[in-house]
């Protein structure tokens, strides 16, 4: 079967399962975990502490294999149980991006460096890559810190300085992680209306981790994790 | 984007101290060969400069630098008279620690065979060669002494007419040249009680042997001068220089020489091999090891601190490799510092040395191929102190942000 690159969901795992350690110190972290999510479709994904939810989205980042499941992103099978079907570095830095709790600037480099630094990598020149990513930083409201270095910033502006990172190289799957947990309600809020519109305007896939019920209006669906297992939210009426 | 230069532009103080270190370290192994070369040079000022085809020393001897050899003065007399010999001279050298202006003065006694040699070959800074047989001294700068300045050695006093530079023995002490007699008068000065208690010595043996009655003139004499005495040999000599004639195969004239049972020959070659392989050997061997000790440490305090440097990115490094970064690229930036690192070190040792070193009190010579040598082991340093922290930077795993 080939698939056809546009009509692929963005991304689906069939079956994730990640075991951690063996033995007495075996821990169950994911279970059979099964989703399938269309292009610029922005799902959330709630849950308790040590749910899984982390896990789950390492697996998906490739950079945290699963113990058996595939994984698919744009069509490609990319992860075959723990075994890697690609060059798994080089897709992360073409299709892949990721917001974390913390901002996780590299502290050497200004604003505007830490996202061209991530054009860079996907080999665009400096001058295309500084040009971008002042687009990226105005498109973000943080334009007039780009040459702030990170411990200057806030920690809005800097998750807004991660987000513009992750949004760089146009990935077709973003995965955040708590990326609103270090910030205020409203500026919290406005990071997940920005990964909206970014999803809808852009078309990538976006997964976001979150605790707070109350912006789960912004997210196209809703997923629930509980000891390893994924299933939609009980009130969540998506179509 | 160069990440190198953004990481140590944000660390500055931290990294231009650790070059200020590195660089330190590095001046030291570059001092090293220095007093090395210096010592070599040191070594070699004598044979080089005296204008000697042939040393003619003790039979059996290596004199006269390695070790004592004694010759009879008039050895002189001899070679001159060997076919392709242009000129000999007796080589009158000795050490000497006396007190000056409350100091201690060492330095090396160089008799020149007035009046053919008045020491024109000497590199003067200030006066001028010797100008009369007796009492006039040319002093190298080191000792400090300067020009018309009196210096009372033995029982008469010396005027400094002339000042080198540069002229030290092979173990470092600069170099007064006098003429052969004084140099001698100098060297075997002896106060007058023991020339006295000798004398009288010498008539009781007179005295005690038939000669002594048989001949009273002779216990006259033995009271007297001993160069007066025709028995006795006159003052030794260390070695006799010759310079072989234009026209005359040296190794010819150093055969004839060498056919005569009382002397060994040496070339100018020869000698020189004699002090640098033999003299000054174990302190060469000693120095070419610690120079060897400080590359080895210096070594690995770089790959100490790139490892810790590395260490301090380990998030950084684990985020770049999440985002897809290249291995050479985080490799790239390990190296790049570890050169940079290198680079201005030597740079400093450099420019350190070529301060500090002027002020060591032996020679510290540099030479060019030492300089091109350190940048050598410097680069080899860097890339090899580097690995430590690329191989450590290999190993983290991009889900380490996440710790
Ligand atoms: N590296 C690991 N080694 C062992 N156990 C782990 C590891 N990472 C997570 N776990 C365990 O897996 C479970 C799920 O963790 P995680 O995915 O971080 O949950 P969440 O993000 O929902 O809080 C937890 O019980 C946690 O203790
Ligand atoms: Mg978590």
């Amino acid at each position: 079967m080939i698939a056809d690159a546009n009509n692929s969901p963005a991304v689906e795992a069939l079956g994730l399962t990640k075991i951690y350690g063996a033995g007495n110190t075996e821990v169950v972290a994911m279970k059979d975990v099964s989703v399938r999510l269309a292009r610029g479709e922005v799902v959330a994904l709630l849950g308790p502490s040590g749910a899984g939810k982390s896990t789950f989205l390492t697996a998906v980042g490739l950079i945290n294999p699963p113990t058996s499941g595939r994984i698919v992103i744009g069509g490609k099978p990319v992860m075959d149980g723990p075994r890697a079907l690609v060059d798994l570095r080089a897709f992360r830095r073409r299709h892949l991006g990721f917001v974390f709790q913390k901002a996780n600037l590299i502290p050497f480099l200004n604003a505007a460096e830490n996202v061209a630094v991530a054009l860079e990598i996907n080999d665009a020149a400096p001058r295309a890559a500084r040009k971008r990513a002042l687009e990226l930083l105005d498109y973000l409201g943080v334009a007039e810190r780009a040459n702030n270095l990170p411990d200057a910033l806030s920690g809005g502006q800097q998750q807004r300085v991660a987000v513009a990172r992750a949004l760089a190289n146009e990935p077709s799957l973003i995965l955040a992680d708590e990326p609103t947990a270090a910030l205020d309600s409203h500026r919290g809020r406005q990071v997940m209306v920005l990964f909206r519109k970014v999803a809808h305007e852009r078309g990538s896939a976006v997964i976001v981790v979150t605790h707070d019920h109350r912006s789960l209006d912004v997210f196209d669906r809703t997923y629930e994790m509980e000891d390893g297992e994924l299933r939609p939210a009980a009130a969540d009426h998506a179509p | 984007m160069n990440l190198a230069a953004k990481d140590i532009r944000h660390n500055l103080g931290r990294f231009a101290l650790t070059t200020v270190g590195i660089g330190l370290l590095l001046m030291v192994v570059l001092g090293m060969s220095g007093i090395y070369r210096g010592m070599i040079d040191d070594a070699l000022v004598v044979v080089d400069h005296i204008g000697a085809d042939l040393w003619v020393v003790q039979r059996g001897t290596r004199g006269p630098f390695a070790e004592i050899s004694r010759l009879p003065a008039n050895l002189e007399h001899r070679l001159r008279a060997v076919p392709g010999v242009a000129s000999a001279r007796t080589f009158v050298s000795h050490n000497v620690q006396r007190e000056h202006r409350g100091q201690p003065l060492r330095m090396n006694v160089h008799g020149l065979a007035w009046p053919e040699d008045k020491g024109e070959w000497v590199k003067l800074i200030a006066g001028r060669p010797l100008g009369q047989a007796h009492y006039e001294m040319i002093a190298d700068a080191s000792l400090g002494l300067t020009l018309g300045e009196k210096l009372a050695l033995g029982k008469d006093s010396y005027t400094v007419v002339g000042v080198s530079r540069g002229m030290v023995s092979s173990g470092g002490d600069g170099i007064a040249f006098f003429t052969t007699q004084d140099a001698q008068a100098i060297q075997f000065d002896l106060p007058g009680e023991a020339i006295r208690l000798e004398r009288a010595a010498r008539v009781q043996r007179a005295v005690g042997q038939d000669i002594g009655q048989v001949q009273p003139l002779l216990l006259e004499r033995g009271a007297g001068n001993s160069a007066g005495l025709p028995a006795l040999a006159r003052p030794m000599v260390s070695a006799v220089t010759v310079r072989v004639a234009a026209g005359f195969d040296p190794a010819t004239v150093a055969a004839t020489i060498a056919a005569w049972p009382d002397v060994t020959v040496y070339t100018r070659d020869s000698q020189s091999e004699l002090l640098v392989h033999g003299m000054i050997d174990k302190a060469r061997r000693q120095i070419g090891l610690f120079r060897a000790l400080l590359v080895i440490i210096s070594t690995i305090i770089m790959a100490l601190i790139l490892y810790t440097l590395t260490l301090d990115k380990i998030h950084d490094i684990a985020m770049l490799k999440l985002m897809g970064a290249r291995n050479t690229m985080i490799a790239g930036l390990i190296l790049q510092q570890a050169i940079l690192l290198g680079a201005l070190g030597f740079g400093l040792a450099w420019y350190l040395g070529g301060w500090v070193f002027p002020r060591f009190p032996r020679r510290v010579l540099i030479a060019p191929e030492d300089l091109w040598g350190l940048a050598l082991v410097v680069t080899a340093i860097s890339i090899l102190a580097s690995l430590l922290g690329i191989w450590k930077a290999m190993r983290i795993e991009p889900n380490k942000v996440l710790s």
